[in-house]
């Protein structure tokens, strides 16, 4: 009994093991999936820019123009507003010099955001699962 | 000679062809409100027409219209959800506006009004005043929750949140300096480089064989900016969706 039950006991595990890897596989396979999904929702910009590669010859010059734009943007509402509070309260120069550079901030967030290395305004996730239950 | 002759500023000059004078202010009808209204004229009348006979089985230009609408409908549902096709008219209007003008622009001796800032700066001043106004009746207050990033320490929000506002305010100038660089830098190019084949060929016989590497390059740009025309048109239309979504969810 004990010598049956010895080498069944080892088939048992064996297979189970067998069992398990292929558990495992399935397993993996649905998380990477499962990763995919929720790295595409967290960079929503990363297609529109493949979009843009596939245009072809027009993509490097599409993206130069959009990306500088965002920056330059950025740094000129800056500094419009910082000019415009030191008209109103008379603090020249500090209001240009603070809003110049939360403007290049701004700028660089812009940037990034076009890039779709950042998420969206209040956290691309998020905001794709409250669109998920809207639809 | 040839210099003053080959302007390629000139193409963009405003010329007043009605002047019309209203209590101080100048309005007149000039060629850029020329244009504007042949854009629309042609828009309009293109889909009116293409869609008339509305067969089951659509001819050629009737499937061209259709596709525009499925392509704006796509997208719009795509970047903002089911609730986001109430702004589709919004939305179409603005694609079919801006690709027209832009293709419009392609023809020679045409004015190109999308390559004046201040036209571009007020189709995005409409785009953005209507996120806000929209965003501002839909949640009242809590619209202002866009600017407030979740997950971050109170410390941090004196930083955070005058940047958020600096780069939606930056939005609507990004949106019109893209469309309205795009197209006043390829129709310089493009009238420098004809400028070029012009200029060469008066030069005698090395001249005109000279002139044919600009000519080649002048219809290579023609190409590249008729899909510049498109491609501008495209994602002025995607971000516009981007930012009505911004309108409809802004608390996440």
């Amino acid at each position: 009994m004990a010598d049956k039950n010895g080498p069944d006991g080892t088939g048992e595990t064996g297979r189970g093991k067998q069992h398990e890897t292929g558990i495992r596989d399935e397993d993996l396979e649905r998380r990477r999936r499962e990763l995919e999904a929720s790295l595409a929702t967290r960079l929503p910009n990363r297609l529109e820019g493949k979009d843009d590669a596939k245009a072809g010859s027009a993509a490097g010059y599409g993206q130069a123009v959009k990306l500088s734009s965002e920056f330059i943007a950025g740094v000129v509402v800056g500094a419009g507003i910082g000019w415009i509070i030191d008209r109103m309260a008379g603090s020249s120069p500090w209001g240009l010099i603070v809003f110049l550079l939360l403007g290049f901030g701004a700028g660089i967030l812009n940037v990034m955001r076009s890039a779709g290395v950042v998420a969206e305004f209040g956290q691309g996730d998020k905001s794709r699962s409250g669109r998920d239950d809207s639809k | 000679m040839a210099a003053d002759k080959v302007d390629p500023i000139h193409q963009f000059h405003i010329i007043k062809l009605i002047p019309i004078n209203i209590g101080g202010y100048d309005l007149s009808f000039t060629n850029s409100a020329l244009f504007m209204v042949a854009t629309v004229v042609v828009a309009a009348a293109f889909l009116f027409l293409t869609t008339s006979s509305r067969s089951l089985v659509p001819g050629r230009l009737q499937s061209v219209s259709e596709m525009a609408y499925e392509f704006v409908a796509n997208m719009l549902r795509d970047a903002a959800g089911t609730q986001g096709m109430k702004f589709f008219p919004l939305v179409f209007s603005l694609f079919m506006f801006v690709l027209v003008a832009n293709l419009l622009g392609l023809f020679p001796y045409f004015f190109t009004i999308t390559s004046h800032i201040i036209v571009t700066f007020g189709l995005a001043i409409l785009v953005i005043g209507t996120v806000i106004v929209y965003g501002f009746m839909k949640h009242g207050l809590g619209f202002l929750k866009l600017f407030v990033p979740k997950g971050v320490p109170l410390v941090m929000m004196v930083l955070v949140v005058p940047i958020e506002v600096i780069s939606f305010v930056s939005r609507p100038i990004s949106l019109s300096v893209r469309l309205f660089a795009n197209m006043l830098a390829g129709h310089i190019t493009l009238k420098v480089f004809s400028g070029f084949v012009v200029s060469l060929s008066a030069l005698g016989a090395v001249g005109v064989a000279g002139s044919i590497l600009p000519l080649a390059m002048a219809v290579a740009l023609t190409a590249l900016e008729l899909l510049v025309a498109f491609l501008q048109a495209y994602v002025f239309a995607v971000l516009t969706c981007m930012y009505l979504n911004d309108a409809l969810h802004p608390s996440h």
